[in-house]
């Protein structure tokens, strides 16, 4: 069961990772805008 | 100003046709679909410079030095959108950034500098030919904010359920011998380490909830749901120190992960409801061009017109407030008021209404009544009676929770009382056994039953042209007993469409070479019937107000327009009176009528039957004449018919229905179908309808069809008979649950087991409405 000692942190830490890339990617306006979004790869950048 | 290049940017909107540079109106030819238009837009486009134009501006938001602004855009609807708004905004010296959302149909900039340019830029955005619309900023930013909150919510909440599930999984499946205490204790306490911060975390907006409505004296379906989570956390945490094995962290965690989401899909259905109805409702709230004494033109709200002030109306717009004509002469569509089709013509010191529609040429009115005094208003205060006198619909998840909340504790106390009375356990244990009772029928089920339904529902119909405007609105339209329809621009399209089919294609190319220069209803029905090239007209078309439209040919007198101005002593084609026709007279020739109707939406008959075949009985309710409502509800085989109605009986005759127990669906389009859209039990309105009556109606469809009423009245039926469905599966859950969890035999896998497994029934229960069959009209 010593195992569990590397282990669990290991996995709160993978699972918090997701969970803090979730909250920075929406706070960042990543969601604010998916119809726009997927209009917008049809526009060319060096326009 | 680069309108060149603006225009030839905007072709994308219409290949073949240019669009009035201020309305957006598709022209034949120029720059504007008439003379009112052309003024309206020197004057907002800053050559007449005494023009307030401090609009944009207040709502601008300054941090240091930078001032930011957002505004509500409509018409963006692709790529090039986006780039034509943030590049003409870019391309400004002073812009910092500028970013179109296609979502919630918004436009943000920022800029250096001073506020007023905010005017500058929502001008530039303007003459792009795109609406823009002051956000009603605190509650906007509220919803979005609060959305924003729940998704964090559901997010620390999935995490926390996730990691507690396999720390469970380890629990559930071993032994308290096999895997010894310390272990078992070092997991209980690791897991209680990731609970308790999500448990505050995600549990607050149920707990600030339950709270309040403690607070106030009641009770809503967030006390038990708190009730639930705080016991099984605090118990759990007990557990823990006692070393235990009653510990439902897991199951807390989860509940709340569920009910979240529940809760998070019931605001995005509540709030594209309200995004819908609010929408609506700023068209409505416009704004009149004032002219002073001195000869400035002023931009002032419809709410502040007051009587005395003169009004410049362009043609095309509505005539803002009750009033008389100062100057001008021209037809005003009056439908609004008397549901009558064909134009009046109106000349100095006519009455004119609010609301009705200046068609011809542009008027000045002098305003008699201020806007709160207005027939309009009169109308809609008579509206706001009808509504409050309606009974106020309880929703179905609403009575539900009212029973639940008292059954399920009562039983909690039952439990507690018979184990530690009865079954003379000790206390300790008889309140581990009440508490397991609360966990277990924690309302998981009951709370993703209706918006799991409601979304998927509402989804459905938008992509059908259905917008719901109130979240209730499909409950209450799956009970209807009877629906009553409005005749003009309800049944039928609202406009007149040519009949006469006789016309040889040269003469009505010309004809329509001439009507294409007018915005009159009959003129429009011509273009519309003709597709081809039109003839290039060498010189002007003159409209003459109330009587036509006339033009010189190799010299000689062409004239479209009535008949007595036309085809002065010509008998009538048919001798039955129509006054829906316009005759075209070339001098020296035979004149040529052209007759209208105003026709059948096409796939009327289909919807009727259909209707009839869904168990529903039909009315026909209008304000046109006797005979012709007659025929017309004989042609569709509608139940009931009655004409000459005037929009107080309109209400009448609903209250009456009611009266005999009958629930009422209301479809209109009018303003005279205002007030008895608003005290039926359930209103719908064509997108074609005016503002006021698509404000109203709870349910707005758009396209040329009545199709979607069907489709709304299946959905409805449908998705409440699967709300209904998820009740059934959540009541069978508990008569399961309860005996166990009262017995005791309830360990924390049980419950975990339990409590995903009603939940996810009832969420597959649910997207059952995607298998529904979409109704197609006359296919």
């Amino acid at each position: 069961m010593d195992a569990l000692i590397y282990l669990i942190p290991i996995a709160l830490g993978l699972g918090g990772l997701g969970l803090g890339a979730f909250l920075w990617s929406m706070k960042n306006g990543q969601y604010d805008d998916l119809d726009g979004a997927a209009h917008r790869i049809l526009l060319d950048d060096d326009e | 100003m680069a309108t060149d290049a603006v225009s030839n940017q905007q072709t994308h909107h219409y290949t073949d046709v240019k669009s009035c540079q201020h309305c957006g109106t598709p022209v034949k030819s120029g720059d504007f679909c008439c003379a009112g238009c052309e003024s309206a837009f020197n004057v907002l486009s800053g050559s007449d410079t005494t023009l307030d134009t401090a609009i944009y501006s207040p709502f601008a938001v300054e941090t240091s030095g930078v001032y930011e602004l957002e505004l509500n855009v409509e018409g963006v609807h692709c790529a090039s959108c986006i780039r034509l708004i943030e590049n003409a905004l870019l391309e400004e010296d002073d812009i910092h950034s500028a970013r179109v959302n296609m979502t919630t149909e918004r436009v943000r900039f920022s800029w250096q500098g001073e506020a007023a340019l905010a005017d500058k830029y929502a001008r530039k955005i303007i003459d792009l030919g795109y609406m823009l619309k002051p956000l009603a900023t605190e509650q906007e930013h509220a919803n979005d904010s609060s959305e924003k909150r729940l998704l964090k919510a559901i997010a620390v909440a999935g995490f926390a359920a996730g990691n507690l599930m396999l720390l469970s999984v380890g629990l559930w499946t071993s032994t308290t011998e096999i895997m010894g205490a310390a272990t078992k204790d070092f997991l209980h306490w690791v897991s209680a380490l990731i609970a308790l911060p999500a448990v505050i975390y995600s549990g607050l907006p149920f707990f600030k909830s339950a709270f309040r409505v403690i607070r106030a004296g009641y009770t809503n379906m967030d006390v038990p749901i708190s009730l639930a989570v705080l016991l099984a956390s605090i118990m759990s945490v007990s557990e823990t120190f006692r070393g235990g094995d009653h510990v439902y962290f897991d199951s807390a965690a989860m509940l709340l992960f569920f009910l979240l989401i529940g809760r998070y899909l019931d605001m995005r259905a509540k709030g594209r409801a309200r995004q819908s109805a609010s929408k609506l409702l700023s068209r409505l709230s416009g704004s009149a061009l004032v002219k002073e004494r001195d000869g400035t033109v002023k931009d002032i709200a419809l709410k502040d017109l007051q009587a005395g002030m003169h009004v410049i109306v362009a043609s095309g717009e509505n005539i803002p407030a009750d009033g008389i004509v100062i100057s001008g002469a021209s037809q005003i569509d009056m439908s609004l008021i008397s549901g009558e089709t064909v134009p009046e013509t109106i000349e100095k010191n006519a009455r004119v209404f609010a609301g009705t529609v200046n068609i011809d040429a542009p008027l000045e009115i002098e305003v008699t009544k201020a806007n709160d005094k207005s027939l309009l208003s009169e109308i809609v205060k008579m509206m706001e009676v009808a509504e409050q006198g309606s009974a106020k619909y309880v929703r179905l998840a609403d009575r539900a929770a009212a029973l639940y909340t008292p059954v399920v504790h009562t039983f909690g106390l039952l439990t507690f009382v018979g184990w530690w009375l009865l079954a003379g356990s000790e206390w300790q244990v008889a309140l581990l056994h009440a508490v397991t009772v609360l966990i277990i029928t924690c309302p998981c089920a009951l709370g993703l039953a209706v918006p799991v339904v409601q979304v998927l529902a509402s989804s459905r119909l938008m992509r059908n042209g259905i917008l719901l405007k109130s979240g209730d609105a499909l409950e209450r339209l799956a009970g209807v007993d009877a629906i009553v329809f409005d005749k003009t621009g309800t049944l039928t399209l609202g406009h007149p469409t040519l009949v006469s089919n006789f016309h040889d294609g040269e003469t009505l190319k010309f004809a329509a070479s001439l009507a294409a220069t007018s915005k009159h209803p009959l003129s429009r029905a011509i273009v519309r019937a003709y597709d081809g090239p039109l003839l290039a007209l060498d010189n002007d078309v003159r409209e003459i107000p109330g009587k036509g439209l006339e033009y010189i040919w190799n010299n000689k007198t062409v004239r479209l327009g009535k008949q007595s101005w036309c085809a002065v002593g010509v008998e009538q084609a048919d001798g039955e009176l129509n006054n829906l026709e316009l005759w075209f007279a070339v001098e020296g020739e035979k004149p040529i009528a052209f007759i209208f109707e105003d026709q059948l939406r096409l796939d009327a008959q289909s919807v009727v039957d259909k209707i009839h075949e869904l168990g529903l009985k039909t009315h026909l309710v209008s304000g046109d004449r006797e005979p012709i409502v007659r025929k017309m509800a004989d042609i569709l085989n509608i139940d009931t018919a009655y004409g000459q109605v005037s929009p107080i009986d309109k209400t009448n005759y609903i209250q009456a229905l009611k009266d005999k127990g009958l629930k009422v669906a209301m479809i209109g389009d009018g303003l005279n179908d205002a007030p008895a859209l608003a005290s039926a039990d359930v209103s719908l309105s064509p997108s074609s309808a005016v503002d006021i009556s698509q404000n109203t109606a709870d349910i707005v469809f758009q396209g040329n069809e009545l199709a979607p009423i069907v489709e709304a009245i299946q959905t409805a039926r449908f998705s409440t008979k699967l709300v209904h469905q998820n009740f059934g599966l959540a009541v069978l859950y508990n008569i399961v649950a309860i005996p166990l969890a009262v017995l005791g035999y309830v360990t924390p896998l049980v419950a975990a087991i339990a409590m995903s497994g009603s939940s996810l029934v009832v969420i597959f229960n649910a997207f059952r409405l995607n298998f529904l069959r979409s109704f197609k009209g006359n296919q």
